[in-house]
């Protein structure tokens, strides 16, 4: 299997007690500029790949960073430290700014949560869809026509709504659209930032099954963000799990939801709801996530959330451990492959 | 039915909204009970009509909004005719609603500690110098740690979760008799969803209170909920005890809502999506079974008004033809 994006020791800070007004000033000249500041660890450390065809899933709850490590992928935002390879292009040198126009953008494209509003709402379906193959593909008149009316056929999207605008299309054909825009120009990687929570179930599968259809015609891989773990289970070969800028289990997704081994995971899948099952008397977190300002380095970030919070969690930062196809970041993960299926 | 006394009991409400382009027949003959202590849910699609029917009922529908036909008797008083000064007395101390989105719920400009203490003083006979103590301790109720300091908090400095449970110790601040919780968990993450839904079923059994689930996820009312009403463009299809429903649906709309739920299949193939959409409600030839145009069960009668049958379990479906009882669970029986 090729690899390709490569995603080395990322990070992303975020300086906190910046910004404008005559009290952030102060506070920057008398802690001795803006190195000293104290600051968010949204992103930490974090490295995984994505093959060629797979779909890999990223899920955690808001404010674990993926959106942040998502931004930082797709180059949106610049990251602190870390290299992002894509094939054997390395893009985090590049100023985000810069890499706006380079050629290499056209690679990664990325479907947004509601097509709703992250389509501008002064363009219709056409042009929205025409905007990335005019400024990456530099494609005009006819040719641009033809395209824009071949990808909008290709996610099932009739070429009468062509000349609609957002507000006057339903939530499933919003979400036709925001997916026609992004692989007008045939990305490699294509980045899914919870593209059917807006959607009622009914719509949500045809919308799932046209990313299916559309994955094994154009072999693209696809990095699916979602807190939905029913989704992401039916959806993903593999599963990427964040807690508080880290990622703290990853693994094939079948294996990683029937037999969770790091609390949080297990907490996580213990919460989704099921058809046929009754939810009382299951794991549940209690208390709120832990400060990701400047987090002290050598407390697991779970600790105090997690039901097992020993002596041991607060002196070493546990390390992401492989355990064969699996990588799971808690010291007693041990405990829980010997234990059979919870 | 159970021979309890029900705590609420909606009967033939309708709903229609004037629009700029014509009325919008949002509710068509809704019906459904809840007894006391009992938890139901309303699970549709969204344009079901779920949000407008507790809308109706609380009496807070948009201006546009006219109740055509209907009761909603809650104790011996119909919520849909009576005076808004009586309303004003029941919101709140009988009947409390937990809203979709906390945020835009709450005051932006008022502490959280406060908000408690104004219903507890306007609904709850708590004298005006004890309301702010007793806040603190609703805050220590539904789970929030170090409430003293909390209750001096705007509702912009708390997560998305501590503001859905300062919502709920609002709403049950005056122990109300009902509870309509109206999607209280879409925008949380799952494991803020399932620490909230147990607070509310929690506090539900301590209180007795009966509470109406407003949901559009399947699952989710499953888990949470003793009897299940599904509501498919302003019509009630389906009421049936959750189980029954699950194993047994007899509405091919609930049948192809089951089937479309990820958590029912394997894998994606496996899912089948619902075809066509909802019917526009401002038609004015629209079919008496609103869902026959979508329906792969349809057959001639369903031109006839629609037939509502309810079986000895209590188990209701509005349908002409529907699902026979035995095999009805075949769509589900290949994903469990």
């Amino acid at each position: 299997m090729t690899i390709l994006l490569d995603v080395a020791a990322v990070s992303k800070l975020f300086p906190v007690g910046g910004g404008p007004g005559p009290l952030a000033r102060f506070k920057r000249r008398f802690s001795g500029g803006p190195e000293k500041l104290p600051k968010v660890y949204a992103v930490d450390d974090v490295s995984f790949s994505i093959n060629k065809g797979e779909t890999v899933g990223l899920v955690g709850e808001s404010g674990c960073g993926k959106s942040t490590l998502v931004r930082a992928l797709t180059r949106l935002v610049d990251v602190s430290d870390g290299s992002i390879k894509l094939g054997s292009r390395e893009l985090s040198l590049k100023a985000s700014r810069v890499f706006a126009r380079d050629r290499d953008r056209a690679r990664i494209q990325m479907v947004f949560q509601d097509a709703g509003e992250s389509v501008n709402p002064r363009f219709t379906a056409f042009d929205a869809i025409a905007d990335p193959l005019r400024r990456l593909r530099k494609m005009r008149g006819k040719a641009l026509t033809e395209r824009v009316e071949t990808v909008a056929s290709q996610c099932g999207l009739p070429l009468p709504f062509l000349s609609r605008y957002p507000h006057q299309l339903s939530g499933g054909q919003r979400a036709r659209v925001g997916i026609a825009r992004a692989i007008a120009v045939e990305p490699e990687l294509l980045v899914l930032d919870e593209p059917t929570a807006a959607l009622d179930v009914s719509v949500q599968v045809v919308i799932l099954q046209l990313l299916q259809r559309l994955k094994k015609e154009f072999g693209m891989s696809y990095l699916f963000v979602s807190h939905d773990l029913s989704v992401v289970r039916l959806l993903c070969d593999r599963v990427l799990v964040m807690y508080l800028g880290k990622i703290v289990e990853s693994g094939p997704a079948a294996e990683v939801f029937e037999h969770p081994l790091h609390p949080y995971t297990q907490a996580l899948v213990a919460a989704v709801p099921r058809l046929h099952e009754n939810g009382g008397g299951r794991l549940r977190l209690t208390g709120e996530p832990r400060s990701p300002i400047d987090p002290d380095p050598n407390v697991c970030r779970f600790y105090g959330r997690c039901p097992l919070s020993a002596a041991m969690c607060k002196t070493t930062m546990p390390k992401l451990r492989r355990f064969g196809p699996r990588q799971v970041a808690c010291h007693f993960a041990e405990e829980f492959l010997l234990v059979p299926k919870a | 039915m159970t021979t309890a006394v029900p705590a609420l009991s909606v009967e033939g409400l309708s709903v229609d909204f004037r629009t700029r382009s014509g009325i919008v027949r949002a509710l068509d003959n809704v019906s459904f009970a809840v007894d006391k202590g009992e938890t139901i849910a309303l699970v549709g699609e969204s344009g079901s009509g779920k949000s407008v029917t507790a809308y109706a009922v609380m009496g807070i529908l948009d201006p546009a909004g006219k109740v055509t036909a209907g009761r909603a008797m809650l104790g011996g008083l119909d919520l849909l005719s009576a005076k808004p000064s009586q309303l004003a007395d029941v919101r709140g101390r009988e009947i409390a609603m937990i809203f979709q989105n906390p945020r835009t719920a709450l005051n932006p400009i008022r502490i959280v500690g406060r908000q408690i203490a104004d219903v507890l003083i306007r609904h709850g006979n708590v004298p005006r110098r004890d309301a702010p103590g007793q806040a603190i301790d609703m805050l220590r109720a539904v789970g929030i740690t170090d409430p003293a300091r909390r209750a001096k908090a705007y509702p912009f400095e708390m997560s998305g979760g501590m503001c859905q449970r300062v919502m709920i110790a609002i709403a049950l601040a005056a122990k109300p008799s009902l509870l309509i919780a109206d999607e209280p968990t879409t925008g949380l993450d799952v494991t803020t969803q399932a620490v909230i839904m147990d607070l509310v079923n929690d506090l539900a059994r301590e209180m007795g209170m009966a509470t109406i689930f407003i949901t559009h996820d399947l699952a989710l009312a499953g888990q949470r909920s003793a009897r299940i009403v599904v509501m498919h463009a302003g019509h009630v299809v389906e009421n049936a005890p959750t189980e029954e429903l699950f194993k047994r649906p007899r509405h091919p709309y609930t049948a192809e809502l089951i089937a479309a739920t990820p958590d029912s299949a394997q894998n994606l193939d496996e899912l089948v999506s619902i075809p066509g959409a909802l019917p526009d409600l401002r038609r004015t030839d629209l079919p008496p079974c609103r869902y026959s145009e979508r329906c792969p069960r349809k057959i001639d009668a369903c031109a006839q008004p629609l037939s509502r049958s309810t079986s000895a379990s209590g188990h209701m479906v509005a349908c002409w033809n529907p699902l026979p009882e035995r095999i009805a669970n075949a769509p589900t029986e290949s994903a469990a």
